[in-house]
């Protein structure tokens, strides 16, 4: 029963990851990304990491992919970019090559490895059954690691402040007159060459 | 007393800078005073200096001052010290004591000139290096005196710089130094090579404890006299000297007869312990080359029609003595005839500027005579000065030539005999220009009516007339050490020869000596005597009696000095030229190619690496994810797993 | 057959290595940041898959922070998109070479 659940979970990740770089179009990438999310979400539960799979679930599928299709709207991005032609030589073969090296070496070490994956444990906490996974979850968090997570909370605020300062238009102008027209000039070029 | 050493170069310093800072803005006479003050103080710190080591006794009168450190790189350590011995104490009495009258005559001589400020500051510059070079306690020192010297001659030479025949002989002086001057670096870099230090006194206790081979002292003797042989004006290095006469009459005094020309001979004396351990024919050629050079001057002062002219000639053939006896060892014979010279010589350019100046600025012999009786100070001591060249006796220079003499017929009776035909000319040419210049009729009157009509100069409106105090005062008193200057060494028995007991510390018992007997030292002394006589009396009688005629003597291959100097100018100028800018092209294209090449290696190498920086992204990222496949492969191949 | 955790931690390795691959080949900047939200996945994958193999907490605490983490990156990141991209439109990661040497 695992195994199927697992080879079909496997089976939409994998796919729905060929799909966000083979599109050619950014939202249907998007709505690839939220169907390998799902799949990643259906494999914590798999692995009884139930919370956490309702934490994907709402955060990475509900919030940031979300935060991606917005940006997507936003900008206008919507129309395709093209794909035939590489600008930068030897780019796709390196990239290529370098994809499946990264995958060979994790295959090298999976598969010369003695005796598998060894460590030490770090919760000092067993993992209970999936109806537990939350309390015990909790009760790490706040107890051994509640620094960590007070340092996290002051990271998401830093985040919001951060974008808000980003996103806002300038009411007077940041940078000089001379900066400013250089500036001008470049999107100028940009345009031109962006309508060729 | 004798660590007022400091206070001997440091007045002329201090001289120096005051008139640097004052530059224009005293009048006349003030900078002169001032100068002449400051040499006047140097010279009672040396008399302090030399009262103080008077009273030690002779083993302790050699004491090193060290100042401060002045280069100390690794092994090599040089300091500023003064080696204060009776060696350089001698040279400082002399130097400061003519040196100070030069200046005090400077005051008259230079009077009305605009540029009055400038020479005093320039004098007292050159006293200031004169004296470091005789006081350094190292190489390096002296070395530092040495280019001051030179630098200061080039400064004085070419002081009236405006007329463009000077500024030539100003560099001509400049270049023919630096020649000497390679020869004392290259002795200086072998000295440090194979002794380890530059410093005169541990230098010679090396020499002393450890074997150094003979080729290389004897490398660094002759490297040393390539030095001495551009200051002190030897043979072929002498070409400056004649046409330094273009500055002032006092610099010809102070720089070209009495001070900076003996610095080689003084470099040489001060390594004696190097020139012991070298082989016996490199002294032999330093002798030979001295005499060969007295020889040489002397034909060609016998022809010469410039006053100056001839006393330049004759300091050359003066020195080429000195480099004789240091050639044969003997020296105290080469000191006391540099004292000696310095007095008599400093006495001729005196009295030579002082007929100049009375005579309105004529140098031409031709055109005195029969200028003692306006001139009678300056006749005089003129005299005097003649007296004591030519080598009479009771006068300084019998009894210095005759000590030179004596030790080159020790060596060698073919050196005696050249330095005896040299005495003959030496008699000879001073006599013709004593004559010329005091005695016989005023050709300067006559001139001026022949000539009235084709040369509009102010030659008829010459009166000469005797020279101020200022310019008398010197002559006196040179003209009296002229006189008595023999006493510090007569060659009667040891205790009269005091400048030898005196000068032991310094030659440390290197001096050669005289295996000759009594009678024999009498014999050379009258075969001197009647040369000199010979001289003066073939002197006189083509001159004054006018029996002989001049022309005999007066050839003008002689007074175009052998052509030496036209076949060196054509020669630099010709295929000299050609290797000069032959090395100059090298220079320019193989070792600056070398070092811009190497400019040009990293510009292209960094214009190569550069295509690497093209700002996208993706490259950056590509680059980032290689370099991790890198290490994760590098890790796990040292991994064991 | 039995799913070993050998299994998990090679799907996470063809994840990791699809998201890089991608990561280089596309201009669109939304659609490299989703390449990178698929590395992390797979990172995800990985710490929860051996957590659970050595019977730790750990690994799930790690992704906690991490998914964390990536919320934060991802707003910031998506903020600076929208600040470079806005004036320009069909613009794509490549037009960004004013800093080239």
């Amino acid at each position: 029963m695992e195994t199927v659940v697992f080879l079909i979970s496997a089976a939409v990740i994998l796919s729905g990851a060929l799909g966000v770089i083979f599109s050619k179009n950014p939202v249907h990438s998007a709505l690839f990304m939220v169907q390998t999310l799902f799949g990643v979400a259906v494999l914590f539960v798999l692995l009884e990491a139930t919370f956490l799979a309702a934490i994907q679930v709402i955060v990475y599928a509900g919030a940031i992919v979300i935060l991606f299709v917005f940006v997507i709207t936003l900008l206008g991005v919507d129309r395709a970019e093209d794909l035939k032609v590489e600008p930068i030589s030897g780019q796709r073969p390196l990239a290529v090559v370098l994809g499946a090296s990264i995958f060979g070496i994790i295959l090298t070490v999976l598969i010369v490895a003695v005796g598998g994956p060894t460590g030490e444990q770090v919760a000092n906490t067993p993992i209970g059954d999936a109806t537990d996974n939350t309390k015990i979850l909790g009760e790490a968090l706040f107890s051994t690691h509640v620094f960590s997570v007070e340092l996290t909370a002051l990271l998401l605020t830093v985040a919001v402040v951060g974008a808000v300062v980003l996103s806002t238009r300038p009411t007077k102008p940041l940078i000089s007159t001379l900066d400013k027209q250089q500036n001008d000039n470049l999107e100028d070029e940009l345009e031109e060459k962006g309508e060729e | 007393m004798l660590d007022l050493v400091w206070l001997i170069p440091a007045f002329p310093l201090v001289g120096f800078l005051t008139l640097i800072c004052l530059g224009k803005s005293v009048r006349e006479p003030i900078a002169g005073w001032l100068a002449t003050t400051a040499m006047a103080g140097s010279f009672l710190s040396v008399l302090l200096v030399f009262i103080g080591m008077l009273l030690e006794k002779n083993e302790n009168r050699q004491s090193v001052f060290t100042l401060f450190d002045w280069i100390p790189v690794g092994d090599f350590k040089v300091d500023i010290g003064f080696l204060a011995d009776p060696l350089s104490i001698t040279m400082c009495l002399f130097i400061t004591g003519v040196g100070t009258l030069i200046h005090l005559y400077s005051i008259g001589y230079m009077h009305g000139d605009s540029d009055f400020n400038r020479f005093f500051t320039y004098l007292n510059l050159f006293a200031f290096s004169m004296l470091i070079l005789v006081l350094g306690d190292n190489l390096l020192l002296t070395f530092l005196g040495w280019e001051g010297v030179g630098a200061c001659s080039y400064l004085l030479i070419s002081f009236w710089f405006r007329d463009p025949a000077n500024a030539t002989a100003g560099k001509k002086a400049f270049i023919t130094n630096r020649v000497g001057d390679w020869g004392f670096m290259v002795a200086m870099f072998l000295i440090f090579f194979n002794f380890g230090s530059l410093q005169y006194l541990e230098i010679f206790e090396i020499l002393e404890s450890n074997q150094i081979a003979k080729t290389t002292t004897t490398f660094i003797v002759l490297m040393l006299f390539v030095g001495a042989m551009g200051k002190s004006a030897q043979f072929p290095l002498y070409l400056w000297l004649p046409d330094a006469m273009a500055g002032p009459t006092p610099v010809s005094a102070l720089i070209h007869a009495a001070t900076m020309v003996t610095s080689g001979v003084y470099l040489l004396i001060r390594v004696n312990p190097i020139m012991a351990e070298a082989s016996t024919w490199s002294t032999g050629l330093i002798a030979w080359i001295g005499v060969g050079t007295a020889l040489f001057a002397a034909s060609i002062a016998v022809a010469q029609t410039d006053i100056k002219k001839v006393l330049a000639y004759s300091t050359v053939s003066q020195l080429g003595y000195m480099v004789l006896a240091v050639g044969c060892g003997a020296y105290t014979a080469a000191i006391f005839h540099m004292i000696t010279h310095a007095f008599f010589k400093a006495l001729l350019f005196l009295g030579a500027g002082s007929v100049i100046h009375g005579m309105g600025g004529e140098q031409d012999l031709r055109r005195y005579g029969g200028l003692r009786s306006l001139m009678p100070i300056t006749a005089g001591t003129f005299i005097i000065g003649w007296l004591a060249i030519a080598g009479v006796p009771p006068f300084s220079g019998f009894w210095s030539k005759d000590e030179i003499l004596a030790f080159a017929w020790d060596k060698s009776p073919l050196l005696w005999f050249v330095g005896i035909v040299t005495a003959l000319l030496t008699a000879f040419y001073m006599t013709r220009q004593v004559i010329l210049t005091f005695f016989g009729e005023p050709r300067y009157l006559a001139d001026a009516d022949a000539d009235a009509d084709a040369d509009a100069d102010a030659v008829g409106d010459i009166k000469p007339h005797e020279s101020p105090w200022t310019m008398t005062f010197p002559l006196v008193a040179l003209a009296v050490l002229s006189v008595v200057g023999g006493l510090i060494q007569l060659p009667f028995s040891s205790s009269t020869k005091r400048l030898e007991h005196w000068l032991e510390p310094s030659t440390f018992h290197n001096e050669t000596h005289l295996h000759l007997s009594g009678s024999t030292l009498w014999v050379l002394a009258l075969l001197a005597l009647v040369t000199v006589v010979l001289g003066v009396g073939i002197g006189l009688s083509t001159y004054l009696k006018e029996k002989i005629d001049r022309q005999i003597f007066e050839k003008p291959i002689l007074s175009n000095a052998w052509n030496f100097d036209s076949a060196v100018s054509k020669f630099m100028g010709g295929p000299g030229s050609k290797v000069f800018t032959a090395v100059a092209k090298f220079d320019k294209e193989v070792i600056d190619g070398a070092v811009d090449g190497t400019g040009q290696i990293v510009k292209k190498t960094a214009s190569i690496l550069r295509r690497s920086q093209n700002g996208l992204v993706r490259t950056y990222a590509l680059g980032v994810g290689i370099g991790a496949v890198g290490l994760l492969i590098w890790f796990l191949t040292r991994a064991t797993l | 057959m039995s799913i070993t955790t050998t299994w998990y931690l090679l799907l996470a390795a063809i994840l990791f290595s699809i998201g890089t691959t991608g990561l280089l080949v596309r201009r669109n900047p939304l659609i490299m940041f989703m390449c990178i939200e698929l590395m992390l996945n797979a990172v995800n994958i990985t710490f929860v898959s051996i957590g659970s193999h050595l019977n730790d907490l750990g690994g799930q605490l790690a992704v906690f922070f991490v998914l964390v983490v990536a919320a934060a990156e991802v707003v910031i990141g998506l903020a600076l998109v929208v600040a470079i991209m806005r004036r320009r439109s069909r613009t794509n990661a490549d037009d960004l070479k004013i800093l080239g040497g």
